[in-house]
């Protein structure tokens, strides 16, 4: 049997050691180990987006990075972005426009959304179908998630609704 | 988005001051989901939770000559590894047949494959282990020697002579034929001006539901008791089956449904491997949890839609229909499912073509037959996108061919909107639909002759649009009409609690689920308006055989208009208790108080009498305040199933504009328009929402989804890189209008609005296609609409 590996991570804010097998992947690492579950498994092979996270700043699919790759990593999570405040008029967006419905696409939709947001602030809604379109949603159609984030965006940058 | 709010006059318990009937409020308790907190099955964790990963046939048709079990037993965590013929001693067979499908024939399936496996994916051992990557390790050193066996695919020679019989007990592969006639067929083609031909061909394809299927099983031997904890979306059923097959009561058996990550009908079913979970469970005398991996979704997940349609359709020359004709084919793999079987679809076929129009005439057959590939079942829509795009295709070909534009030839065939009660000619009651008003409301939202008009000029310079109208009907609120009276334990009726608690909130417990429909939030409206308190003291409990009244739940477009209606019968029993109560309080009486803003008023000049906390502190704390013989009820219940009508039809019509890319064969949508009639509208923006994705879903249909198979049975695109889906990029805005013909089956007046997106959709872009390429000279009819298929139409490949 392979030996395990120590990492040691921030992870929302908080110091975590941990010793991990090589081959254990980011996501289930944060929901087994971490039991952060509100970063989601879809498809586990980088297509669905629904286990989007941000590693030092920038979201990368958990599926498809191993667990040992975040060493001395800064990891954020759904549960620390809606701790910090740092998404909550996002997410009053997407709850007024019933951009979702069973939720399972909602955490790593909300972090390319919030991802497209930090990098430009004023995006149409053909950018925001750019951006939003490596994350799977069943439910929706989109439509809703596109208003919600145009809304958001609206709203940051000053204008009308 | 354009909603109208529902006439008043028909609704006198829910048109009250503070209604939320006809409101868009926001889903209640989604900060849950929003934040990754909520609990789908595949978060669940319990103490001595064991992890199970199916060992699956690589064959389409094989023999299990034998397996070796021995060096996976020795890998480190392994608790188990089970075979079928093992898993047999604690759970039996099952045979997916109903009687009121007349004729319908499937063969005994087990949880896990004894002897033979009948499609590639069907389990043939279960690996138990401490964790899933031990039990995914162990499962690779199952050793299961196959021989194989010839397989049925292709579903036009499975009734050959010549072809092999997959269940020899069975005699041939046909499942199950249905034929219909009805009028004058032959007379009609005969007078018609003219007849048009095609055979139209529909893609397999699956749900790909976000959060694949899950289970964790929870036999507990000190209390002879199982929790099923599983994203189904018919609990009762579950516990129905499960006790069933595993020897219990059903008072032993408890299903917890908690969030649920998409649906769509593939959690409606009861799979091999989920039997297998529940047993195994069993078993191993401890929690056992499966979650499927996606490649096992798309091997295992009902597939769907997997039909070849020939369709024939009367013309004369004004225009009028004659006739419809069709001869249907599918194929369903090797068994009926369970416990609602395979034949619903091509039934439904039957059922629904022709329906929106007025002609009588019209010949039918159906057959559904054996293959050696995936199981086929109920998934959204049920046939209707069948039905309608052979429906719909036919009567633009008929368009097509006399001349007449696809709106007019509509509106001359159309059931008139003055013409209900009737039926259609496979039988069918309709109460009150309107094709007409919303027929002539989307031509006004999509300015049909403005989008003509641009059609053309942009024809003039060799850009390829096309517009495309597809009517439909939409079976929802089934009664027992659907299952019942075929034999299955699934319920038509649903139940509804709703009590006054101490501090004056209301806790409503209902046998619908919630799997983001908004179920919670129509019934807390519902509940809320009826009863006059806010909807933010009203909790909702679903989803728990053990905590709600006994029902169906939610599929078939059923949730808002059944168990909807059951809230409202309840709620009013309760109201009428509570101002029982409080007219001996205030030495009033009932007639003179009425409940608004979570208080009891004077209906004079609503004067606040008491608050309901204060009311529910006497009632729970001080009853010896209350007058002899007062026994307050704070809690009622109530049930309902519709009796009039076996299924509440709606009705609609969609428009696609798009491109097609004569040199790519790409076709991009620019925009689509749907109009559809639900009855009353409990929440609009949910409404629009449930159409909007269930149009994205026969969008998914029309352009991307198709389980590609090889002649040996072999699914060659079992991930999301090559089974593609709709993604955000490539989805057009969808406008959405109403027309409103409450069913007077109820108080509530709602019909569903869950699948009429899915129904119509793929008809309206294919229409479409055919409109761009018309100066081609071109048809196509096959979905999904590849570039292959588009450039192939136009002899470019």
């Amino acid at each position: 049997m392979t030996a395990t590996i120590e990492i040691s991570l921030s992870v929302n804010g908080e110091r975590v050691e941990a010793n991990v097998l090589p081959r254990l992947n980011l996501a289930d690492f944060l929901r087994e180990h971490l039991k952060l579950t509100g970063t989601h498994v879809g498809c586990e092979h980088g297509v669905c987006g629904a286990c989007t996270v941000r590693v030092n700043g920038d979201i990368v699919r958990s599926c498809l990075m191993l667990a040992v790759q975040a060493h001395d990593a800064t990891i954020e999570t759904i549960e620390g972005l809606s701790d910090s405040g740092e998404i909550t008029d996002l997410q009053a967006a997407f709850r007024e426009r019933n951009a979702l419905q069973c939720g399972f696409c909602t955490p790593g939709m909300l972090m390319t959304a919030q991802d497209l947001l930090k990098q430009s602030p004023s995006p149409d809604r053909e950018q925001i179908r750019d951006h939003l379109s490596g994350n799977y949603c069943r439910c929706t159609g989109y439509q809703a998630i596109v208003d919600a984030v145009e809304t958001t965006a609206r709203a940051r940058t000053g204008q009308s609704p | 988005m354009t909603s109208t709010q529902a006439s008043p006059d028909t609704l006198s318990a829910l048109d009250r001051p503070n209604s939320y009937i006809g409101k868009s409020v926001p889903r209640p308790n989604l900060d849950r989901l929003l934040q990754g907190r909520g609990l789908y099955v595949s978060d669940i964790e319990l103490p001595r939770i064991a992890h199970v990963v199916f060992v699956r046939s690589p064959h389409a048709h094989a023999k299990i000559k034998g397996i070796d079990a021995s060096a996976a037993k020795r890998m480190p965590g392994v608790i188990g590894v089970v075979s079928g013929e093992e898993l047999a001693t604690v759970i039996t067979p099952w045979v997916g047949v109903l009687s009121h499908l007349k004729g319908l024939k499937s063969a005994p399936q087990s949880a896990i494959a004894i002897d033979r496996v009948c499609w590639q994916g069907e389990a043939v051992a279960a690996v138990v282990a401490s964790s899933r990557a031990q039990a995914e390790d162990a499962a690779e050193l199952v050793s299961v020697e196959y021989e194989e066996l010839d397989a049925v695919t292709d579903m036009r020679s499975a009734l050959d002579p010549a072809i092999s019989v997959i269940h020899a007990s069975l005699g041939d592969n046909l499942a199950f034929e249905r034929n219909h006639e009805a009028g004058a067929v032959d007379q009609a083609f005969a007078e018609s001006d003219e007849v048009v031909e095609a055979e139209f061909v529909f893609g397999r394809h699956t749900g790909v539901t976000l959060e694949p299927r899950a289970v964790v099983a929870d036999w507990n031997a000190a209390e002879a008791r199982l929790t099923i904890y599983q994203g189904t979306q018919a609990p009762h059923m579950v516990q129905n089956i499960a006790a069933l097959h595993l020897g219990l009561k059903e008072s032993q058996v408890r299903v917890v449904c908690k969030d649920v990550g998409g649906s769509f009908g593939i959690k409606v079913h009861i799979y091999a491997d989920e039997m297998a979970t529940y047993a195994l469970s069993k078993l191993l005398r401890r929690p056992v949890k499966f979650v499927a991996d996606r490649v096992e979704s798309f091997n295992t997940d009902i597939h769907a839609r997997d039909h070849r349609c020939k369709g024939k359709i009367g013309v004369k020359r004004d225009g009028i229909i004659t006739a419809f004709e069709i001869d249907d084919l599918t194929g369903i793999g090797p068994y009926s499912m369970y416990p609602r079987t395979s034949a619903i679809e091509a039934n439904q076929v039957v059922n629904l073509v022709g329906g929106p129009y007025v002609t009588k005439n019209y010949r039918a057959r159906a057959r559904v037959v054996f293959q050696n590939k995936n199981v086929m079942c109920q998934y959204r829509a049920v046939g209707h996108p069948i039905a309608c795009s052979v429906t719909e295709g036919l009567v633009d070909l008929a368009a097509m061919k006399i001349g007449v534009d696809p709106v007019e030839i509509r509106r001359r065939n159309l059931i008139a909107d003055d013409a209900y009660p009737c039926a259609s000619p496979s039988g069918l009651r309709f109460e009150q639909l309107s094709h007409h008003a919303a027929l002539t409301k989307l031509v006004a939202m999509m300015e049909y002759d403005a989008l003509r008009a641009e059609q053309a000029s942009l024809r003039a310079k060799n850009i390829h649009r096309g517009i495309g109208i597809a009517s439909f009907i939409e079976v929802t609120n089934p009664s027992a009409a659907f299952y019942g009276v075929g034999g299955a334990k699934i319920s038509s009726q649903d139940g509804v609690a709703v009590r006054l608690d101490a501090q004056g909130s209301v806790i409503c417990q209902t046998s619908i689920t919630e799997q983001g429909q908004g179920s919670e939030s129509l019934t807390a409206q519902i509940v809320g308006s009826v009863l006059g308190v806010s909807m933010d003291r009203v909790r909702v409990i679903l989803g728990d055989t053990d905590n709600t009244p006994y029902g169906g739940g939610t599929w078939a477009s059923r949730g808002a208009g059944i168990g909807g209606e059951a809230a409202l019968q309840a709620t009013k029993v309760l109201r009428k208790n509570i101002l029982d109560v409080a007219a001996a309080i205030l030495q009033s009486i009932p007639g003179e108080l009425d409940i608004v803003n979570n208080a009891v008023v004077n209906v004079a000049d609503g004067a606040p009498r008491v608050e309901l906390s204060e009311l529910a502190r006497i009632v729970y704390f001080r009853p010896d305040t209350l007058p002899p013989g007062i026994q307050p009820e704070l809690m009622a219940t109530r049930h309902f199933v519709p009796r009039e009508y076996p299924f509440a039809f709606t009705n609609g019509v969609q428009a696609s504009w798009l491109e097609v890319d004569t040199d790519t064969g790409f076709v991009k949508l620019l925009k689509h328009w749907v109009v559809e009639d639900c009855g009353t509208i409990i929440n609009p923006q949910l409404v629009d929402e449930q159409i909007r994705g269930g149009v994205v879903q026969g969008l998914g249909a029309a352009l991307f989804e198709k389980c590609v198979y090889d002649e040996r049975g072999q699914l060659t695109n079992a991930n999301m890189a090559d089974y593609l889906v709709p993604m955000a990029g490539e989805m057009p805005d969808i406008d959405v209008g109403h027309v409103i013909s409450p069913t007077m089956e109820s108080e509530l007046g709602a019909k569903g609005a869950g699948e009429a997106g899915t129904a119509g959709a793929a008809a309206a872009v294919t229409n479409a296609v055919n409109d761009a390429l018309r100066p081609f000279g071109t048809i196509v009819t096959e979905i999904p609409l590849t570039p292959q298929v588009i450039l192939t139409a136009l002899g470019r490949i």
